[in-house]
């Protein structure tokens, strides 16, 4: 991609357990996210969804391979340049009160937030009740405290630190897992808007396929710490390529009785296995229903099939074309 | 033909806040009613109740399962009713485990207190259990602790101890919702299987409206601790009456649209619905007029169709 804005190349992080034993969490990720793209990324609980998106705001290193920001490497940033590096990119967390400091205002997170960042406190100030305003709270919302707000709220007042900044690019970490379905519709809302007319950059996270899907323009599907399937939405959905995204499709209820009770199901058997303890060949082949001898030996490489999708699998799910 | 369960006016209060204000429902033998609703709403309120686990709180009405009101028996008589005829499936299988005991000993604890057994025939009861629910090498699990299995194993655990005695009525408050999507579509379709096999009757209690398609016979929607429409599971989602309930069905992103137009919203929140005069969804409603300053009745619109709203006609 031409304008790609931020970049995971080779990306690995591990983390060591007690004897010996070690968790690849991310292992070997290729990611690009162009500028004013809105990417998701799917996965189930330790696929590494949500260390790669630490990882690429800069909250934690990686172990090994790159995050690049406009093609620079960024752990070679320094200085003033990481300061601003750091207001360009922001996260938003899933919960959003552990994500918020209960003895502070709403406004005095913001304000530190700002603060920490570089601006005086007079611009900060002014900047977080911008930063509310945009986020559907009224500034009067400075002065109360996040016990005081319902869930739905706080999760505005996080989003509303996340742009404080004005970044360029925004991590949303299942940022309405945590809230109700009438709310989830609103805070969705919300991203979207804020994400346009900001032209900001995202990365969505979320297990919620039918969210992630609304969300953005390419998904990309995770499974125990690499990239095992990428493609825009309709791409995705309508034709999957690999296996384990056609399960994951497949096991999500469908909001209607009719179609819930005749469609056909692939149930996936086993549960995904130990992020220690990775299967050799394709981390797959555990629980794919079409793993032959070569899955068990060789890692799949990622390759591209048509121009956009790319997939991670000896043998891609074919699909009769129309 | 009786009901297995018929809860008449149920409420429950904790002090001053009425969580559940008059409900009244009721489940057919063999019937799966989906209880849906979103946070706070009361539906787990009204399983604990049926359980008789609220310590601290007043219950009012009644519910008749099978002749005995769980609302009026005494304590005495509820624990020979819990685990045998009424039993209940928690949200999060690692806390609703003791920690320190090995699984295979709870399970038998729960069969010895109820069925005359002996520790060894509870023992091979419990290795049946287990592999009915799908736990391989089951002698093995037995000895397991809860940490030294995954969250879809608890949940299994959790299953079989709730049918170890086979229960007429088994209430599962959200079995699903802290497992991945991929584990829940095995736990659903083991709840279900095991179910039907022993024509028990399910109360399923959700948010998510999926999971009540592909389960529920019928349906009932809370909101703010009432019963707002109930019908069959399809009428429910092919022509939902409530307002409340056509914007549940709304907020669902589908999966083959999306991303250019915004997600039709409900407004506002909860809030303080509770114990509010007249409808209590009035103040989110954009069908609100003067009659809802009156809150509307549950009543019939079609056979087993029932709703709460003035403009639902």
């Amino acid at each position: 991609m031409s304008d790609a804005l931020i970049e995971a190349v080779g990306v690995t992080r591990h983390y060591k357990l007690a004897k010996g034993r070690t968790v690849r969490a991310l292992d070997g990720v290729d990611l690009t996210i162009g500028r004013g793209a809105t990417m998701g990324l799917v996965g189930e609980s330790g696929s590494g969804k949500s260390t790669l998106g630490r990882t690429l705001v800069g909250l934690q290193a990686p172990t090994s391979g790159e995050v690049r920001w406009e093609g620079a490497n960024t752990a070679a940033t320094e200085g003033a340049r990481l300061t601003a590096l750091r207001r360009q990119r922001q996260i938003v967390f899933q919960d959003p009160s552990g994500a918020l400091n209960p003895r502070m205002t709403i406004g005095d997170t913001i304000v530190e937030h700002l603060r920490v960042q570089g601006w005086s406190r007079v611009e900060a100030r002014r900047q977080a009740s911008k930063a509310l305003e945009q986020s559907g709270l009224s500034s009067a919302y400075l002065s109360s405290y996040p016990h005081e707000v319902s869930g739905g709220q706080r999760q505005r007042a996080v989003i509303a630190r996340a742009i404080s900044t004005d970044p360029a690019f925004i991590v949303a970490d299942e940022p309405v897992s945590a809230l109700d379905v009438s709310t989830r519709a609103q805070i969705m809302n919300l991203l979207r808007d804020l994400q346009r007319m900001r032209g900001l950059t995202m990365l969505f996270i979320s297990h919620d396929l039918s969210v992630v899907a609304h969300m953005c323009r390419d998904v990309a599907v995770m499974y125990l710490g690499r990239i095992v399937e990428l493609a825009p939405r309709a791409a995705l959905f309508n034709t999957p390529l690999h296996p384990y995204t056609a399960a994951l499709m497949s096991a999500i209820p469908v909001p209607d009785p009719v179609r819930e009770r005749s469609r056909a199901r692939t149930v996936l058997e086993g549960e995904p296995p130990d992020p220690a303890a990775i299967p050799s060949g394709c981390r797959f082949h555990t629980r794919c229903p079409s793993a032959t001898d070569l899955c068990r030996q060789v890692d799949p490489e990622t390759r591209l099939l048509g121009v956009d999708h790319q997939v991670a699998c000896h043998h891609p799910l074919e699909h009769a074309r129309l | 033909m009786t009901s297995l369960l018929e809860v008449e006016n149920l409420s429950v209060a904790f002090g001053a806040m009425r969580a559940v204000d008059g409900v009244s429902f009721k489940v057919e033998q063999g019937e799966t009613l989906g209880l849906v609703g979103e946070s706070g709403c009361g539906k787990t309120t009204i399983a604990l109740a049926l359980m008789r686990l609220l310590r601290d709180a007043a219950l009012d009405g009644s519910a008749r399962l099978d002749g005995a009101d769980l609302v009026a028996i005494d304590e005495k008589a509820m624990r020979a009713l819990r685990g045998a005829k009424i039993a209940m499936i928690f949200q999060d299988p690692g806390t609703s485990l003791h920690p320190m005991i090995r699984v295979g000993d709870q399970i038998v604890e729960a069969l010895r207190a109820h069925l005359d057994m002996t520790k060894d025939e509870a023992r091979r009861r419990a290795v049946d259990l287990f592999r009915k629910v799908g736990i391989a090498a089951p002698e093995h699990r037995l000895r397991a602790f809860p940490h030294e299995m995954s969250g879809g194993m608890c949940q299994r655990v959790m299953i079989a101890m709730a049918i170890a005695c086979s229960p007429r009525l088994l209430l599962a408050d959200e079995p699903t919702t802290a497992l991945d999507v991929t584990v829940q579509a095995q736990i659903l379709e083991l709840l279900r299987d095991v179910t039907r096999e022993a024509g028990m009757s399910v109360v399923l209690i959700t948010h998510d409206l999926g999971v009540v398609a592909g389960m529920a016979d019928r349906v009932a929607v809370m909101y703010a601790g009432l019963i707002v429409e109930t019908a069959p599971t399809e009428t429910l989602f092919a022509a939902p009456l409530h307002p409340y309930t056509r914007g549940l069905l709304r907020s669902i992103p589908p999966l083959d649209r999306g991303w250019d137009e915004p997600m039709p919203t409900i407004l506002g929140s909860v809030g303080s619905a509770f114990g509010a005069v007249g409808c209590r969804f009035a103040p989110r409603c954009s069908l609100a007029t003067d009659a809802c300053a009156v809150a509307p009745k549950l009543e019939r619109i079609a056979k087993g169709h029932f709703v709460s709203c003035w403009n639902a006609k």
